[in-house]
């Protein structure tokens, strides 16, 4: 055995190419299946891509670094289950590149926050934490509020997101700017964004500020939809 | 005499080594301050100063900041100094070693004013855009050319074990990197971009290489720089060779599976779960092996610990190696995994390492290179050297004790239910019991910055000539070490 190892030890290129084979071994084992196995992500209706307003909302959520202090992934534990509702199954973040599933909860989970409190409750509690909660750590948000959101290039957003597999259709992306901006406005035309993704999305005015779509509208818009696109209770696991 | 000196400057390529070295240093101050500004943050937040110093964009800065920068700009002052001497040849590659620093640096800063502006992937120690990827991968190659350069064309038959490591490292890393950085940018000119792999995939990839970066990153290549610094220092061989080709190749296999066990009870499939808790208890063992060679090392020169406080740094780094090698597996069973994932346990256990074992082998390197690069015959003050250790050694105490029950303390507080089995605290009441242990913690990275502030005059003085053996400048006030 030692003497073996000796060969290797006088020969770079043949201990470089053992170490990469060794280094490979689990990853492949572990990754592979991933894609390959179906069951890795349930079946489960409701799921559709991100708007193009919920999307801003997540590159918000993604550069604030949120995800630092607050998780997305609800472990079927009996006491999560009871503080923030079911778990969360693979199909929930599906369409979330990056997935933003967290790994310290120096704030709640926000699996499912969507729907939990009003805009203005969001809306006040972004602007300053401690206002609504007094022990609360979060730093304020207020300047989200004065931020404009460009939708100009948000159809390349889409497209990039379609390369890596997000189901975007031609007709999603090509009125992308309209939906982005109509989906803000309470009193805008919103046939095209129904149809284009479902009768259940969010259209109002998110941030109080009704002749202006600000960030504050795009992040409070992507809150609000955490956790709501699935529809848990036909939700049934499999077999066993 | 002229053929000495050129021999000299010849020999070596010791100026490269030189300006990672100052460059680590430099880095080791700025991200270990950033740490305690973002520690600060959490217990007093009206200390987020704006959009741009609010802590979901200052924590990256300091991860990336001690991981990469400092502790990167470690491990290519010491994998140059080590390969050369190890292979008795000077760095191959004519320019490449200077364009790894160079572009290394160039790396380095681009990343962290991306962070600064929001300009991130958002995954942990995977953060910087497309662009800085696609940067850091040249410089990567350029970085492994190097090293195998230099390890081809060495004049020892055999390749040393510090190299094994070193080799390792650097190619695992490179795997990780490109497999976990396939990225989709919006155009070419927008620094934006959507990673390749989504949700369940993307959190497996990703851990598979933030563990790896673990592993790999901060593991592999510091046990290079422990196999060639504790043995030069403690004048004795490695204590077993066959452990060590044991270690080496249990340790490098074994790691890459232990990723999933960031990922326990979500939705991850069980069976990877199982995989990887399975595989992380194992990683006990060439843990374990690692830190019983590097202090068995010392078997009958256990004397020089008394007497070298450079060695001691060294020899502390292999006992927290040791420690959090086996709070790892422990925290990776699926059972106590549920009490510990997303509290601060987590963020104590990675300093325990990264503090514990990473920077102070770091710094036990550090002072053994300064004053053989700067050609002194040893550093300014060792007596200051051992004041580094000991306000070093207490602040990490502080600081993992002190997230040992906050995360502890929170991760019970969340699952305690009252008498009529409802859940007995809100989030915030939880939030509200940790802020003691939020300002001992900061405490503990202040004293561990001062530690390092005192490195820094120690090295300043010894770069400048004043030595003990220097009479001139008048600063031989050191009697300790003869």
């Amino acid at each position: 055995m030692l003497k073996k190892h000796q060969i290797l030890e006088r020969n770079s290129i043949l201990m470089l190419i053992l170490v990469i084979v060794v280094v490979s071994i689990g990853g492949l084992v572990e990754i592979v299946p991933l894609f390959r196995v179906e069951t890795t992500i349930e079946k489960v209706s409701g799921m559709r891509p991100y708007t193009p307003l919920e999307l801003v909302g997540q590159n918000i959520y993604i550069r604030e670094g949120c995800s630092l202090c607050h998780s997305q992934q609800i472990r079927p534990l009996r006491d999560e289950v009871e503080r923030y509702g079911h778990y969360s199954l693979a199909a929930e973040s599906m369409y979330d590149h990056p997935f933003l599933w967290g790994s310290k909860r120096t704030g709640p989970d926000l699996a499912r926050v969507g729907g939990k409190y009003s805009d203005d409750w969001q809306r006040a509690h972004l602007i300053d934490p401690r206002s609504v909660v007094p022990e609360s750590i979060m730093p304020a948000y207020g300047f989200l509020m004065k931020r404009g959101v460009d939708f100009n290039t948000i159809d390349a957003h889409l497209r990039a997101l379609r390369v890596t597999g997000v189901p975007y259709t031609d007709a999603m992306i090509a009125n992308a700017k309209q939906d982005g901006m109509d989906q803000a406005r309470g009193d805008a035309d919103n046939s095209g964004l129904i149809a284009r993704y479902g009768n259940k999305v969010n259209q109002r005015d998110f941030d109080g500020q009704p002749e202006f779509i600000s960030e504050m509208d795009a992040l409070v818009a992507y809150l609000q939809v955490l956790g709501t696109l699935a529809d848990i209770k036909d939700y049934k696991p499999q077999e066993k | 005499m002229q053929t000495t000196t050129i021999q000299k400057t010849s020999a070596y390529d010791d100026d490269i080594v030189k300006c990672f070295t100052l460059a680590a240093i430099f880095w080791g101050v700025v991200g270990m301050l950033v740490g305690l500004i973002i520690a600060l943050q959490l217990a007093y937040p009206v200390l987020n100063l704006g959009e741009y110093l609010s802590f979901g964009r200052l924590r990256p800065v300091h991860t990336s900041g001690v991981i990469f920068a400092f502790g990167g700009n470690v491990l290519f002052a010491t994998s140059y100094f080590v390969v050369q001497r190890t292979c008795q040849v000077r760095l191959w590659g004519g320019f490449l070693p200077k364009f790894t620093f160079f572009g290394y640096q160039f790396f380095i800063v681009m990343a962290a004013l991306g962070y600064v502006l929001g300009i991130t992937q958002g995954k942990e120690y995977a953060e910087p855009e497309w662009y800085a990827d696609l940067w850091l991968t040249v410089v990567w190659v350029a970085y492994l050319l190097v090293f195998l350069g230099t390890v081809i064309k060495r004049k020892e038959p055999h390749i040393y074990v510090a190299n094994w490591f070193f080799m390792a490292f650097i190619i695992t890393v490179a795997v990780l990197h490109l497999v976990n950085g396939a990225t989709i940018p919006v155009s070419l000119l927008d620094v934006k971009s959507y990673p390749m792999w989504g949700g369940v995939q993307a959190a497996l990839i990703q851990w598979w290489y933030g563990h790896n970066a673990v592993g790999f990153f901060l593991t592999a290549g510091f046990l290079g720089i422990m196999y060639y610094f504790v043995p030069k220092r403690a004048g004795r061989p490695v204590y077993s060779y066959r452990l060590s080709i044991l270690h080496f190749w249990s340790l490098i296999f074994i790691y890459i599976w232990a990723g999933p066990h960031h990922l326990h009870y979500t939705a991850l499939p069980d069976w990877a779960q199982t995989l990887g808790m399975t595989f992380s208890i194992m990683l006990w063992m060439p843990s374990w092996g690692g830190m019983i060679n590097g202090v068995m090392t010392l078997s009958g020169a256990w004397n020089k610990l008394r007497e070298d406080p450079v060695l001691r740094f060294m020899i502390i780094s292999l006992a927290f190696y040791g420690m959090s090698t086996f709070e790892g597996p422990m925290m990776s069973i699926k059972t106590v995994n549920s009490l510990s994932h997303y509290t601060d346990w987590t963020i104590g256990h990675v300093h325990s390492g990264a503090l514990g074992w990473v920077a102070f082998i770091s710094f036990g390197a550090i002072y053994h290179l300064v004053p053989v690069l700067w050609g002194r015959k040893e550093m300014y003050s060792l007596r200051l050297v051992n004041t580094h250790l000991w306000i070093s050694t207490i602040g990490i105490v502080l600081y993992i004790t002190s997230m040992w029950v906050s995360g502890i303390m929170q991760g019970l507080m969340w699952r305690t239910y009252d008498s009529l089995g409802f859940l007995q605290y809100s989030f915030v009441e939880t939030v509200a019991a940790m802020h003691p242990m939020y300002l001992i913690r900061a405490l503990g990275g202040a004293l561990f910055l001062a530690g390092t502030l005192i490195m820094v005059y120690n090295c300043w003085k010894t770069i400048k000539g004043c030595a003990k053996t220097c009479g001139s400048c008048g600063c031989d006030k050191e009697k300790a070490y003869a």
